[in-house]
């Protein structure tokens, strides 16, 4: 037991499943007997999860694409190739749905879907980028998330998803070959973003100057083009649109070529501003929207002694009192809410899930208003409580719970199945309206859509 | 951070408390004093209405021959005046054109060239001069207006668009999917949430819009259609939300500013000319805002609707019957505030030498000036606070005089 303060703080089985994981399934609070070490045990590097296999791969993506130019002029064989990139996205949606449903390792996943939110791409906005979102995740985010801060940024900046997302695949120097013949000219929409919501965050110091800077370092980075695929790299350096010369950033300078971007992005993951500010965005994702200072400076301490080590800045989160916190201050976001509700609901039969379930469930993260790989803006998802307890999303939230418990047998009576998922987190009020619900199916209902469900 | 859905206010507000839900039915919080009593509807035509057929220059020499199949025959199309008439698909346009309710623009363009529909959407809804925005124009109306009341403007969505996004609070509405909950369950809903800070004052608040739809809806069904269609259906066919907007709308406690969203004029293939696909989609948007005009009542006469779309589509057809991705677009300021029946443009002409790029009708008319005419004409914003605030960097794009009734 950690004590913090007057109130108490223990890292239970409830907590850990609830607050860091994806939701209890039946029985699974009582068998966790170390919370804490369940949480740690899932700090390191996972095996990807079943039917990620069966997915394409970046270069595997590039090489099935149409040529140009039969897409060209083709109205038809254009329209056919977005349905069929609208058909893959949404399938590789839905195995990424069905991974959480069945996840031994929910806090693993939980920080790749944060990591993945950081470093956001909208598989909705561009029509050229939806076929990669799921790799994206997959091969750039997840193998990084318990280790280095600048793996994952790197990897992220080379993937085909980011670099048609944020524009870099057509960004040229203009004094580069391709600039000086007018073909493309320079965009800062990538560097930008990189200073302002990967690393840095607005305000640290960085000015217009330092962007145009490191978006020039940062020419000739791009998707390699189909014809010059021979393994499984999808990234190229493109020397004939890099623009030449030595550039300036944050006082540093670079001299030309590929690596001047692999290092001025490193020092961008390693700048002290970067260490602030992610350690206490994570620090306010796991925990609360203003969160803990001493757990955020804890946080920052270990980012910055580590150099970025997010597998032991994981460690110092779930080892600190603060986090552990009994209140449930945050709220889950539609995606984590529906796989709770899955996971509370199915348990184990989750993975038996048929198509038409799949789909409709897919189709209340979309009448909630989170679709996997869709946020609407280079920021993300929002992670503040506000965000996601509007009206309508409210009012939404209760009406599916509803339709949910419709669907599904009750096979228990359901305030003893919320006092077996939540543990000490159910309130006395909570479990007393459960108890009380005119039927079963209601009972189930008001303990999806209770406080402490929406919660966590 | 910016919000989806951005209530913060709302929810800081209180005196909503989770407790104070009366039954049976809703109570009725009391609405802050608007800051409008006018209404401003947009009206978003995602992906790109070919303004050559809606709005078809058929006094131009060149159109006839530049279309081809898909122009819109002079003998068919409405006439406006010498050069525009409108598509015979539009009606309800023509009449509130002759009762001079309507005021028509073409050659109209957001101000960065792009031909991308996501991105030129972006831009159609951050109002900005170039890309990357993170908020809209209209939520920056919305804070320069001092709008407090997120169940005042209402975005017909799922989720917000990106036009609505902002500090400034709003809300979006869809009819659900889903049944709605027993008055019963939302009572036992609503008290198990009276301890919650944030739940509470949000399962009132849309409950109360709720009730406020479902008052609506009725009117709606009977103008408009069944509203208890599904999703597919509802996005083909606007006319049930439009009339279940007006309905809402039309209350002294409704909504003041609304989104609508309408898709499917992204017609590459088989577009058609006075019949075919995008004839269906005119009539639908037509009897989409007759509905809203009806269902507004006498609240019309103090509404604007603008109707707005990204780009415009390619001069010349392509070789599927379609049209492609083009550059000016036509635009539409409606309603019994507007001060119309004319079509404004600075006509650059369908010759070759005009177009844009030897494919699209030049643009010639920043789209900002029409979106700046409504919100200082009708919603009274300071220009200095929309040169400012709402559309920066658009000094050189000017509301435009007259258009809007004093």
């Amino acid at each position: 037991m950690i004590k913090g303060g007057t109130q108490v703080m223990q890292a239970t089985p409830e907590l850990a499943l609830h607050r860091f994981g994806l939701g209890a399934r039946p029985g699974e609070r009582a068998r966790l007997g170390d919370p804490a070490g369940w949480l740690a045990g899932q700090i390191a590097r996972q095996r990807d999860p079943d039917g990620y296999d069966a997915l394409p791969r970046a270069a595997d993506i590039i090489r099935a694409a149409p040529d140009r130019g039969e897409l060209r002029g083709d109205a038809m064989a254009r329209r056919d190739f977005a349905a069929e990139i609208r058909d893959g996205a949404r399938k590789a949606v839905a195995v990424r749905m069905r991974a959480a449903f069945v996840s031994d390792t929910p806090f693993h996943e939980r920080l790749v879907w944060f990591w993945s939110n950081h470093f956001s791409i909208n598989a909705g906005s561009k029509l050229r980028v939806a076929p990669f979102a799921f790799d994206y995740e997959r091969s750039a985010i997840r193998p990084h998330v318990t280790g280095r801060f600048a793996d994952m940024l790197l990897a992220s900046a080379r993937h085909p998803a980011m670099l048609l997302f944020l524009d870099n695949a057509t960004s040229a120097g203009p004094n580069s070959r391709a600039g000086r013949r007018r073909e493309q000219g320079l965009n800062e929409n990538y560097a930008r973003e990189v200073m302002e919501l990967h690393t840095l965050g607005a305000g640290s110091g960085y000015t217009q100057a330092d962007i145009v800077e490191l978006a020039k370092i940062l020419t000739g980075w791009t998707v390699r083009p189909k014809e010059y695929l021979d393994g499984d790299d999808a990234f190229v350096f493109a020397p004939n649109r890099h623009e030449p010369g030595a550039k300036t950033v944050l006082g540093r300078t670079y001299d030309e070529g590929e690596q001047a971007g692999i290092d001025a992005l490193t020092a961008l993951a390693r700048h002290p501003a970067t260490a602030k500010r992610l350690a206490r965005k994570l620090a306010a994702h796991f925990t609360a929207d203003a969160p803990d200072d001493r757990l955020a400076a804890r946080l920052e301490g270990v980012w910055r002694d580590t150099d970025g080590d997010l597998g032991a800045v994981a460690k110092a989160l779930v080892a600190h009192q603060a986090a552990w916190a009994p209140a449930l201050a945050k709220a889950r976001d539609p995606i984590q809410f529906v796989t709770a509700a899955v996971r509370a609901v199915a348990g184990e039969r989750a993975s038996g899930l048929d198509d038409a379930a799949q789909l409709r469930l897919l189709g209340a993260l979309r009448l909630l208003g989170q679709v996997p790989f869709m946020a609407p803006t280079p920021q993300g998802w929002p992670d503040d409580t506000a965000a996601w307890f509007g009206p309508d999303q409210v009012v939404e939230r209760v009406e599916w719970a509803l339709a949910l418990a419709g669907r599904v047998p009750v096979q228990a009576d359901p305030a003893a199945m919320a006092a077996d998922l939540l543990g000490s987190l159910l309130s006395a009020e909570t479990h007393t309206a459960i108890a009380r619900a005119p039927s079963p199916q209601e009972g189930l209902a008001m303990l999806i859509a209770s406080p402490e469900f929406m919660r966590r | 951070m910016t919000t989806i859905l951005t209530r913060r206010r709302l929810l800081a507000g209180a005196g909503l408390a989770g407790a104070g839900l009366a039954l049976p039915g809703w109570s009725r919080v009391a609405f802050a004093a608007a800051p409008t009593d006018k209404r401003f509807v947009v009206v978003i035509l995602r992906g790109a209405l070919d303004g050559l057929s809606a709005l078809p220059p058929v006094g131009d020499p060149a159109y006839a021959g530049l279309r081809g199949d898909l122009a819109i025959p002079a003998g068919e199309a409405l006439p406006l005046d010498a050069m525009f008439g409108l598509h015979p698909a539009m009606p309800g346009f023509k009449a509130a054109f002759d009762r001079g309710q309507l005021a028509a623009f073409h050659a109209v363009a957001i101000p960065v060239r792009e031909r991308s529909h996501f991105e030129a959407q972006a831009i159609l809804e951050t109002g900005l001069g170039q890309g990357g925005g993170r908020d809209g124009w209209l939520n920056r109306a919305l804070a320069a207006l001092g709008e407090r009341d997120a169940g005042r403007t209402v975005a017909f969505s799922p989720s917000l668009p990106l036009i609505l996004r902002g500090d400034a609070p709003a809300t979006s509405f869809t009819p659900s999917a889903l049944p709605s909950g027993s008055e019963d369950f939302m009572a036992r809903m609503a008290a198990l949430y009276a301890g919650d800070a944030a739940l509470g004052p949000a399962l009132a608040k849309g409950l109360e819009v709720q009730a406020m739809a479902a008052d609506a809806s009725h009117a709606g069904a009977e103008r408009g259609g069944d509203m208890a269609q599904g999703p597919a259906q509802r996005q083909n066919n606007l006319a049930p939300i439009a009339a279940q907007a007006g309905a809402m709308m039309a209350r002294p406690d409704g909504p003041r500013i609304a989104v609508l969203e309408a898709y499917g004029w992204d017609t590459h293939v088989g577009q058609g000319a006075a019949d075919g696909q995008l004839a269906r989609r005119l009539a639908n948007l037509d009897a989409a805002m007759s509905a809203l005009a009806e269902a507004l009542g006498p609240a019309w006469g103090q509404t604007v609707v603008a109707l707005i779309t990204e780009f415009g589509r390619t001069a010349r057809p392509n070789g599927n019957r379609g049209t492609d991705h083009g550059t000016g677009a036509a635009a539409f300021l409606l309603g019994g505030a507007v001060k119309g029946g004319r079509v404004l443009a600075d006509w650059p002409g369908l010759k070759d030498a005009q177009l844009f790029e030897n494919r699209d009708l030049a643009p010639t008319t920043d789209l900002r000036s029409v979106l700046k005419t409504a919100l200082s004409g009708h919603l009274g914003i300071d220009p200095a606070r929309l040169e400012r605030d709402v559309f920066p960097g658009s000094a050189a794009a000017p509301a435009l005089d007259g258009v809007i009734r004093a």
